[in-house]
């Protein structure tokens, strides 16, 4: 009875201490949420919006950063978008299953994982270092190479799912394979590839690493996407790391935009795919 | 008659003027799209390799085992930041691991299956929260805790010569190792859990039913049939978070401390990899300067690539 009974305190014990890992998991996201909007939901005013990064001690917003972001965000899931359907449309229709279709397979996953810094180091290599400068146009391709992946893999997924009848459909009445895939496959898996794009986004929108010398970041209102660009994560690390209050305090508002954005985009994303999943 | 044939010549074309033609262009971009995202990543490698190139040719070998790291002397090794980021991804790993075996454990095994899918959204949220606001958490509201309530009373309680003090020594403002890795750990547990979970799900209910049924308890079930189930798979993951955590940038940077050379204590300040470039790139004073920090992304990215290129070898075998 003995062992029964130790049997038992042993498993009570083990139950008990996945419960507190879930706990402290769950604890970590609240707590974090939480001084975010202790902290950041005090400066939120119109001015964030409105007026342009202040001199320490002044009155300011984030317009700059927050119009940089949103241009090179854009630019970049235009890219990504268009280069990630086509290449996922490839793996899933076309040569996925080849040597050369594992390798791309294979390779894009490698680059999903690779450190985002070394993505940014590329792209200074290539579009930074040739050019003598930072510009928004390299920070938007760092940003649409971080995407591409994501987007191509979702796309892939997603295609996947599409029952070959559809396919098959399509071509007893005579429509060519690409046809068919542009008109009746991609429409049927409409809300999967919004959901990559989404999810693409969700990943850049939060991105500091490889803007830190694409784009540089930019203390005044830019739209000139050859010049260094401000950038939302840029401006909250260099103003987090800074000495003055009123920085800090706009970092702070900052850094709450950023997560509402992408738990918010995160979320539709998720939501979309478990549409599709379940036809 | 004409009208006939010209029924028949359009109705032959596929699909309103999509030819041949049409049909090989849209496969060529296709394919192309596919082979630009392999350009991209043989990219990444042959640029860090010729960016890095005359770091490797000056220093040679020793610039892996050397700690110095000069910009004013021009002499980079990079020792210290290489230990740093194994040393904080594996304490990261430490701290992770235990975790993400309970949340997964417990999502699949003892938790009300209503409530169990909203727990598992909500710990997989952690995985969306951007790097640089883990950063900032890090920096204004673990650091300053941490230094209060652990590291002064460590600092004040412990004999500072004994084994125990120089293992904790350190500036007690919270910026340290320890921090650094608490955090990374926070950031991979999402992303560990989510695949363990999958993992855990793909065990044959009648393997679990079998074990329940031969009266074990869900300890037992656990830890003496499940876990040795998927035992490759957690090996899998296990690389999957050590991948993550080697190339985490931001966060890090935040909490670190940046100081170059090897860290002499769990609380001492230090760097990694990413955190050095992230804070020299664009400030680097010379070529070499430059190239030290290209050639320091170079030995990042085949640390990782090593540990994810077996993460997945490993998860692939265990799947089936």
């Amino acid at each position: 009875m003995d062992r029964a009974l130790r049997r038992k305190i042993t498993n009570s014990i083990f139950v008990g201490l996945c419960g507190a890992a879930t706990l402290i998991a769950l604890g970590a996201l609240v707590f974090i949420l939480w001084s975010l909007v202790v902290n950041g939901i005090g400066g939120l005013d119109l001015n964030i919006f409105t007026m342009t990064q202040p001199a320490p001690g002044s009155v300011g917003g984030l317009a700059n950063a927050i119009t940089g972001s949103i241009f090179m965000c854009a630019i970049g899931m235009v890219l990504a978008i268009v280069v990630g359907i086509l290449a996922g449309t490839w793996l899933a229709e076309y040569g996925g299953q080849t040597p050369y279709g594992h390798a791309v397979r294979f390779l894009n996953d490698v680059l999903l994982s690779a450190p985002s810094i070394l993505v940014g180091l590329f792209v200074y290599e290539i579009l930074v270092r040739p050019f003598h400068g930072f510009s928004g146009y390299a920070g938007a391709v760092a940003l649409a190479l971080l995407a591409a992946p994501i987007v191509t893999r979702t796309t892939e997924d997603m295609l996947t799912l599409q029952p070959n009848t559809l396919r098959e459909a399509g071509m007893a009445l005579g429509a060519g394979r690409g046809f068919v895939i542009r008109s009746v496959i991609w429409k049927a898996a409409g809300a999967g590839l919004l959901t990559g794009a989404l999810l693409g986004f969700a990943r850049i929108s939060g991105e500091t690493a490889p803007l830190l010398f694409t784009s540089l970041g930019n203390q005044f209102f830019s739209a000139n996407l050859t010049q260094p660009m401000a950038s939302l994560p840029t401006t909250i690390f260099q103003f987090a790391l800074s000495a003055y209050d009123d920085w800090r305090r706009l970092a702070w508002v900052g850094a709450l935009l950023i997560a509402v954005a992408v738990l918010a985009v995160n979320t539709i994303g998720r939501m979309l795919a478990r549409e599709t999943h379940r036809p | 008659m004409t009208a006939t044939t010209m029924d028949i010549e359009t109705a032959s074309q596929p699909a309103r003027g999509q030819g041949a033609a049409g049909e090989m262009i849209f496969r060529t971009l296709c394919f192309s799209a596919a082979t630009l995202l392999m350009a991209a990543l043989a990219g990444v490698v042959v640029s860090l390799a010729i960016g890095g190139w005359p770091a490797f040719r000056q220093f040679g070998i020793g610039f892996l085992f050397s700690s110095e790291w000069n910009p004013v002397t021009e002499v980079y090794g990079a020792a210290g930041p290489i230990v740093g980021t194994i040393v904080t991804s594996i304490l990261a790993l430490v701290i992770a691991l235990p975790l993400a075996l309970g949340v997964s454990v417990f999502l699949v095994e003892f938790c009300p299956r209503r409530i169990s899918r909203p727990i598992a959204i909500a710990v997989e949220l952690l995985a969306g929260i951007p790097s640089i606001v883990y950063g900032m958490w890090g920096l204004f509201v673990l650091a300053p805790w941490f230094a209060l309530h652990i590291q002064m009373p460590l600092l004040m309680d412990l004999d500072p010569n004994g084994l125990l003090g120089q293992l904790f020594a350190g500036i007690p403002n919270g910026a340290n190792i320890f921090t650094a890795s608490m955090i990374l750990a926070i950031m991979i547990l999402p992303y560990m859990s989510a695949v363990f979970r999958e993992l855990l799900l793909t065990i044959p209910s009648q393997v679990r039913e079998a074990a329940y049924g031969l009266g074990s308890t869900s300890f037992e079930v656990v830890a003496q049939v499940m876990l040795p189930y998927v035992r490759r798979g957690t090996v899998g993951v296990i690389m999957l978070g050590l991948g993550r955590a080697l190339g985490e940038t931001m966060a890090v940077t935040f909490i670190i401390g940046n100081s170059h050379g090897f860290p002499h204590s769990l609380f001492d300040s230090g760097s990694t990899i990413a955190s050095t470039i992230a804070n020299e790139f664009a400030e680097a004073t010379s070529d070499m300067h430059t190239s030290a920090l290209v050639a320091l992304g170079l030995v990042l990215f085949l640390l990782t690539f090593a540990v994810l290129a077996t993460a997945r070898a490993l998860l692939a075998s265990d799947k089936h």
